[in-house]
């Protein structure tokens, strides 16, 4: 038990070293290219493509369930889950679909409403996507620069607007909740975020 | 098969962000399974999800051990067998088949009245609940408004209330200010998941009676 225990350590020193020059060879420019870290996971099982993206990902998946009122210990163990959850549903990632950060958004989202709710979310049918067709790059290239564009478009908007943008994703809130939580009148919050989105989307075109 | 009624932007942002209740969801996650327009929208509200886990907040650091402990629970349980994939269904889409099966014939439908039958559908949690309405062609729904919002999706046939048409895939969004009496329109009987977030109110009087008795 001793044994296997301290060969795992050394293990996990040497994936530790390769982690960090793995994010390092990533580091050109634009920052690492995740939608490859995680096709490297996906495919080929590559435990330090993995430790980037755990890296990068877990302290941003439990600060968003804090702000969704998790205290830091609970955040730290469902973060945990959401992360072991990205490695056991690899299979599902397509970065056609979904940027990287907008897949992982999704399963912190669905633990959240798992944990706290623990009712079902019902989800649409899958789409027909023809069996074992390759990704086309220009559609990943799209898919996170989709992301990249709302999270710049999303940093011009006008502070109150973003804050009401943010807080109805972190949490569990309906309109009326949020406007129980900033005093804010129900209309005011509903066209603020009209306006936001809006707004947003005159940024995109 | 064109869909002229779709989800409005609160419906799909509240459900990007999981804020729905099951019953709405699952009304919304039926509709989306018919309506490529719509989850094209909702995979852009999911997108700012991302573009607010990638940038919204500040990172919360995770303890020194965290990437190590994740790591041994990679192996510690066998990766989950993916759902095996539903086959196509021509009245019933993927979402609701998890709650009604695949046999319309099987469903427990109850009486309303006039052959109107509904099937109440076992959603958890507050904040809505669900049924399926079956409606004889050319028969009328009780007159009813509502508290709070009503959908009401057509998954066969098609049926039109005072202004406008709904064919398969057709949502109806319905605020507390409408009245409205759908007829199921053409010689085809008319099924649609409906969702309340309060109890309906009729306005004759008989229906209201029995309102406690059908849960409508």
């Amino acid at each position: 038990m001793l044994q296997a225990s301290s060969g795992m350590r050394k293990g996990y020193a040497g994936l530790a070293n390769k982690v960090s020059e793995v994010a390092k060879g990533q580091e050109t420019g634009a920052g690492p290219d995740f939608a490859s870290l995680m096709l490297a996971v996906r495919d080929q099982g590559d435990r330090a493509a993995y430790g980037v993206v755990f890296q990068h990902f877990a302290p941003r998946v439990k600060a968003f369930l804090m702000k969704s009122g998790s205290d830091a210990a609970l955040a730290e163990e469902l973060a945990q889950d959401v992360m072991v959850t990205v490695w056991h549903k690899s299979a599902q990632f397509d970065p056609a679909r979904a940027s990287l950060s907008t897949w992982i958004f999704t399963i912190a989202r669905n633990r959240r409403i798992d944990y706290f709710r623990r009712t079902r979310r019902p989800e649409p049918e899958d789409l027909d996507w023809g069996a074992g067709e390759e990704p086309d790059a220009a559609d990943i290239y799209q898919s996170a620069e989709e992301t990249r564009r709302l999270g710049a478009a999303l940093s011009t908007l006008p502070e109150p607007q973003r804050a009401l943008i943010e807080r109805a994703y972190y949490g569990d809130l309906s309109h009326s909740e949020i406007a129980a939580q900033t005093g804010l009148p129900l209309g005011t919050i509903k066209s603020r975020i009209r306006l936001a989105l809006e707004r947003l989307r005159q940024n995109m075109n | 098969m064109t869909i002229k009624h779709h989800l409005n932007d609160d419906l799909l942002m509240a459900y990007a962000a999981g804020n729905l209740s099951e019953a709405f969801s699952l009304a919304v996650a039926t509709h989306i399974s018919l309506c490529d327009e719509c989850r094209a929208a909702l995979a852009a509200y999911e997108a700012m999800g991302g573009a607010i886990l990638e940038g919204g907040a500040d990172l919360a650091l995770m303890s020194e051990d965290a990437l190590v402990r994740a790591m041994a629970r990679l192996d510690a349980l066998p990766a989950p067998a993916a759902s095996p994939k539903k086959p196509k269904h021509p009245v019933l889409p993927a979402p609701l088949q998890d709650y009604v099966g695949t046999d319309l014939s099987a469903i427990k439908w109850r009486k309303l009245g006039m052959g109107v039958r509904q099937a109440i559908l076992p959603t958890k949690g507050k904040g809505g609940s669900a049924r399926l309405l079956y409606i004889p062609a050319g028969q009328a729904v009780p007159d009813h408004g509502h508290r709070g919002m009503e959908l009401t999706l057509v998954l066969k046939g098609a049926f039109r209330d005072e202004t406008q048409h709904f064919a398969r895939g057709d949502i109806e969004i319905a605020t507390e200010a409408d009245e409205h009496t759908p007829v199921a329109l053409g010689d085809e009987d008319c099924i649609c998941l409906a969702v309340t977030d309060a109890p309906l109110r009729f306005n004759a009087l008989i229906p209201r009676l029995m309102q406690p008795i059908f849960r409508i």
